[in-house]
């Protein structure tokens, strides 16, 4: 009788150690996988800003320092090295940088009806938008699943397994320049202002 | 998403789940109990006949058993397709002008926030504004948006009801929702076709050789009395079937699910304010949607029917509406913007 409840007990363990298992290897693969639609989110913005930049150029002659601003910062974005210890530190560091010189090029070309008034531009305001949009969306989808993943292995009891699951916990997407925390002053949407 | 949010997700769609599986159990059983009844009483009248002429075999149950799983598997399948055939809307696959390209970016930047793939986009050509999704699962679903939606709401306000739409995708209220749809569907087709078979028959002896189950004999006015009487009773059950399945639908729709995929929306967006001036705005424009008629009315964002019930809190209105009142979705998503605001350090305009 009593070996009968030894089985039915050890058999309710080994389903909990299975389920807290894979539970654990899911929602690690789910923030790798959210941290790979970061990564075609910023390659889509590099991808972005040459054309953005050949759109304006022309017209703001004299707004040259916030353009090489721009684009020193998007190559100094594409070459950092994401692999190792502190990737995720590193290109958030980089991007960051990037987003606010992107930021300061779009006050300027606010300050430019004219230049606005191109449908060229107009498209590409859209399109930018869009992708910082993506950026932040796919940034947040990020943090929300490594948060959860985070509490997963901390919590008791599944922080005994997570040692075997080899849980690491994962960094999350920080925001370190004080400027991108500030609400954004600037209208980027083409709606008509009401 | 805290721990809390993603548990209150895993009961939501596991209950839609469960929910559609009833449904169409459901749907199928209604469908064997009248076959397999009409069988009992048949053997009860034929029970002093001789063995020959007894009614032994039941056919009429299995015939309206098959019956109920077909039309089930069919409204099933077909659901999200008829869904939008019935409202006459367009897919939208090469974004054509600037609205359509900025929709199209919405609706990739809330997938990407919902952690879904993107679903196929289309655009209903009436000028009320209102938006519905439909789809079995996050992979195969579809959000719908009105031209008058994408004339009237800014850019912010469009991304919020993409994100309350994603929202029903994802804890797959979507599925419920259209499976139901579908197969309140099937039943006003059924009773249409019975119909138009009963009153052919009423008319004339044309449509003889029509109905198949004539218990094998050959003409003679003898042998036609209980394909009659069987018409007879599946065209009185369909019409009562209907409108009692219509009030289950609203039933099922829990109007708290409006309120869920409204938190859900806002979730996404984090910007619960946008949703709630786009819900002002589509309040305010109180033409009723005319493409959109009763059998999708619970897959809107808001109730495309313009009934006044909507409006109110209540016994009744919790019986009978299919939408939870405007006025308190908008003060909730208020609460939360203003709670956000306060957090952040920021005044409230």
């Amino acid at each position: 009788m009593s070996s009968w409840l030894l089985l039915i007990l050890l058999v309710a363990v080994a389903l909990w150690l299975i389920g807290a298992y894979n539970g654990l290897v899911s929602l690690k693969n789910q923030t790798l996988n959210a941290f790979k639609q970061i990564d075609v989110q910023l390659k889509r913005r590099h991808d972005l800003i040459p054309n953005l930049v050949n759109a304006v150029k022309g017209a703001m002659d004299f707004e040259r320092s916030t353009l090489e601003a721009v684009i020193q910062a998007r190559n100094q974005a594409v070459q950092v090295n994401a692999t190792g210890p502190g990737g995720v530190k590193r290109i958030s560091q980089a991007e960051n940088a990037l987003s606010s010189a992107l930021q300061r090029l779009l006050v300027v070309v606010e300050q430019y009806p004219q230049l606005k008034a191109t449908s060229n531009v107009g498209q590409l305001q859209e399109e930018l938008t869009t992708t910082e949009n993506r950026i932040a969306f796919s940034r947040q989808l990020y943090n929300d699943t490594a948060t959860q993943y985070n509490t997963r292995q901390q919590q008791f009891p599944t922080s005994l397994v997570a040692g075997l699951a080899r849980a690491q916990p994962a960094d999350l997407w920080e925001i370190t320049d004080q400027g991108e925390r500030a609400v954004p002053q600037v209208d980027l949407s083409l709606k008509p202002k009401a | 998403m805290t721990d809390e949010a993603s548990l209150n997700l895993f009961q939501q769609q596991e209950a839609n789940r469960r929910r559609t599986r009833l449904l169409v159990v459901g749907f199928v059983l209604f469908f064997a109990w009248l076959g397999f009844g009409g069988d009992f009483i048949y053997w009860l009248a034929t029970a002093n006949e001789p063995p020959a002429a007894q009614h032994s075999v039941w056919w009429f149950g299995m015939a309206a058993t098959a019956l109920g799983v077909l039309l089930a598997w069919y409204a099933y399948s077909t659901g999200p397709e008829k869904v939008l055939w019935a409202t006459g809307a367009e897919e939208v696959l090469e974004p054509a002008t600037d609205q359509q390209r900025q929709l199209v970016n919405v609706v990739e930047e809330m997938a990407i926030a919902a952690g879904v793939p993107r679903p196929r986009i289309w655009i209903v050509p009436d000028p009320d504004p209102n938006a519905f999704a439909t789809g079995v699962d996050p992979s195969h679903a579809h959000v719908a948006v009105t031209q008058g939606l994408l004339d009237l709401c800014s850019r912010d306000e469009l991304q919020a009801v993409i994100g309350h739409e994603l929202g029903h995708v994802k804890n797959l209220d979507v599925r419920l929702m259209t499976t139901l749809a579908a197969l309140v569907g099937a039943v006003l087709l059924m009773r249409d076709g019975a119909t138009r078979i009963f009153f052919s028959r009423g008319s004339g002896r044309i449509a003889g050789g029509e109905g198949g189950g004539g218990g094998g004999g050959r003409g003679g006015r003898k042998n036609l009395g209980p394909l009659v009487a069987v018409l007879l009773v599946v065209w009185i059950v369909s019409w009562i079937l209907a409108p009692i399945i219509s009030q289950l639908l609203a039933l099922a729709v829990s109007r708290k699910r409006e309120y869920l995929a409204d938190a859900m929306g806002a979730q996404f967006t984090r910007n619960p304010l946008a949703l709630a001036s786009a819900l002002q705005k589509i309040e305010a424009a109180d033409a009723p949607t005319t493409h959109i008629k009763q059998g999708a009315a619970h897959l809107c964002i808001a109730d495309p029917l313009g009934r006044r019930l909507t409006s109110h809190e209540g016994f009744l209105a919790d019986l009978l509406a299919t939408h939870p009142p405007m006025a308190k979705r908008i003060t909730i998503l208020r609460g939360m913007g203003y709670a956000a605001l306060k957090k952040e350090g920021g005044s409230v305009a």
